[in-house]
């Protein structure tokens, strides 16, 4: 399969400075980007340790001796390209807060509990759907230096890898309905409401199950479309 | 418009997630253990050619180390081949990968062990001097950062077709200084986001 990467469709992503997230102002190039052609070095894609992953690494309920507190999700979906083709044996990572909004990280100095029984690191692969499902615990609102008053939205991150270098992407999954939306910069730095609302997950109540777990899918689509006779030069 | 999700940043706490056996700002302790998929030694035993190490610092607008970013690089193995089997190349014919992730250190030192890669084609039947493809993601970067590295030694660099069409005086932030660290070969390759002397980066 031959994919190519129009620039094009990167107008829905951030630009790199977004004043109203402050750590942008000092940490985005200043002169503009240089186009270049692509070449076999960024058309080909990262090979990870497929071997390395665990049985429980998908499941963040079932890292440590007892279960975490809070409430318990699935959190399910489908990575795609632009042409919506599943993209199979896709790496996924995601990382999170607990239930109160804090991460093991050292750095978090939220003054909230930390849950000894919840790391909130997990991975998987796509199977040959392009599908990945994890099992977690909601994460909560957390306050954050930005502004006064300052809280993210609850949100998981996501890295994903795609067919190729290009179509690596980091991301953030949001919850439907989060009252924080119109005051976080981060979720408001993508300037485009439909592109926005992609990093909202739909709860899924098809898939919820019963007498245990509510469901949200997010599905991610990456860059990367069919090769058509008008690209080829 | 297209439809794809957007990017967001990486955030400071990524560390625990993508690069828990690597460098990185936390401590583990007890916490769940994973076996580590991609690391900052992309070396194999099997691999042939020329054992490197890359270190560099990154720094922001105000000159200050990047304390928490986290850099992915992508490169060929010595004989110029990519370890992608949807890739119609040839592949690698050992265990090599080229596919490396390190975090910044509290001084915002990245480092990576690794092999210097060979040359591979480029556009128009033109042949790119060995480089390596860097992907560098932080706090206060709503997407990532693309740019190359390329050695200081390659008489190559000089007919590149992509370090061309940098503009002449902004060549050198995309090339590794080599030294020597404790007998072995070190590539410096310091990156600067914004200001004097900004690094060059890629829109791809
Ligand atoms: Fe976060």
């Amino acid at each position: 399969m031959s994919l190519v990467y129009p620039t094009q469709s990167l107008s829905v992503y951030p630009k790199h400075l977004s004043p109203g997230y402050k750590s942008t102002i000092k940490r985005s190039p200043s002169k503009p980007l240089i186009p270049m052609p692509h070449t076999i070095s960024e058309l080909t894609g990262p090979v990870y340790g497929h071997d390395a992953i665990q049985e429980n690494d998908n499941d963040l309920t079932r890292q440590h001796a007892a279960e975490p507190l809070g409430e318990r999700i699935i959190v399910h979906g489908h990575i795609l390209d632009e042409d919506k083709r599943p993209v199979p044996d896709a790496l996924v990572e995601l990382w999170q807060a607990n239930a109160c909004g804090r991460y093991v990280h050292i750095v978090d100095q939220h003054p909230a509990p930390l849950d000894p029984n919840f790391t909130g690191a997990g991975r998987t692969v796509t199977d040959k759907a392009g599908y990945y499902r994890f099992v977690t615990i909601k994460p909560g609102a957390y306050p954050w230096g930005n502004h006064y008053n300052a809280w993210r939205p609850n949100h998981i991150h996501f890295s994903v890898f795609g067919h190729s270098f290009l179509s690596r992407l980091v991301t953030q999954m949001y919850f439907p309905g989060d009252p924080l939306f119109p005051f976080d910069p981060i979720f408001n730095s993508v300037t485009d409401e439909k592109a926005r609302n992609r990093m909202i997950a739909s709860f899924d109540l098809e898939n919820t199950v019963p007498n245990w777990a509510l469901c949200y899918r997010f599905d991610i689509v990456l860059r990367g479309r069919e090769k058509t006779p008008e690209d080829m030069d | 418009m297209s439809e794809l999700t957007p990017s967001q940043t990486v955030g400071p706490y990524y560390a625990y997630g993508l690069t828990p056996e690597g460098r990185k700002r936390w401590k583990p302790g007890d916490h769940y253990k994973w076996k580590e998929t991609v690391g900052d030694n992309l070396v194999t035993p099997d691999a042939a050619g020329e054992r490197i190490r890359i270190e560099g610092v990154i720094y922001d607008g105000d000159g200050k180390p990047i304390t928490d970013a986290m850099l992915e690089i992508w490169q060929a193995d010595a004989q110029g081949r990519y370890a992608d089997p949807r890739n119609g190349a040839a592949l690698p014919n050992t265990s090599f990968r080229g596919f490396g992730r390190s975090a910044t250190d509290d001084n915002g030192m990245f480092a990576f062990d690794t092999i210097k890669p060979g040359p591979v084609p480029g556009p128009g039947g033109r042949m790119q001097a060995p480089h390596i493809v860097v992907c560098i993601f932080s706090r206060g970067m709503l997407r990532q950062l693309y740019t190359r590295l390329y050695f200081a030694d390659e008489a190559a660099n000089a007919a590149d077709p992509i370090l061309s069409l940098v503009p002449a005086d902004r060549r050198a932030t995309l090339i590794a200084r080599r030294e020597t660290q404790n007998g072995k070969p070190l590539y410096r390759f310091d990156i600067r986001v914004q200001g004097e002397g900004e690094t060059v980066f890629f829109e791809i």
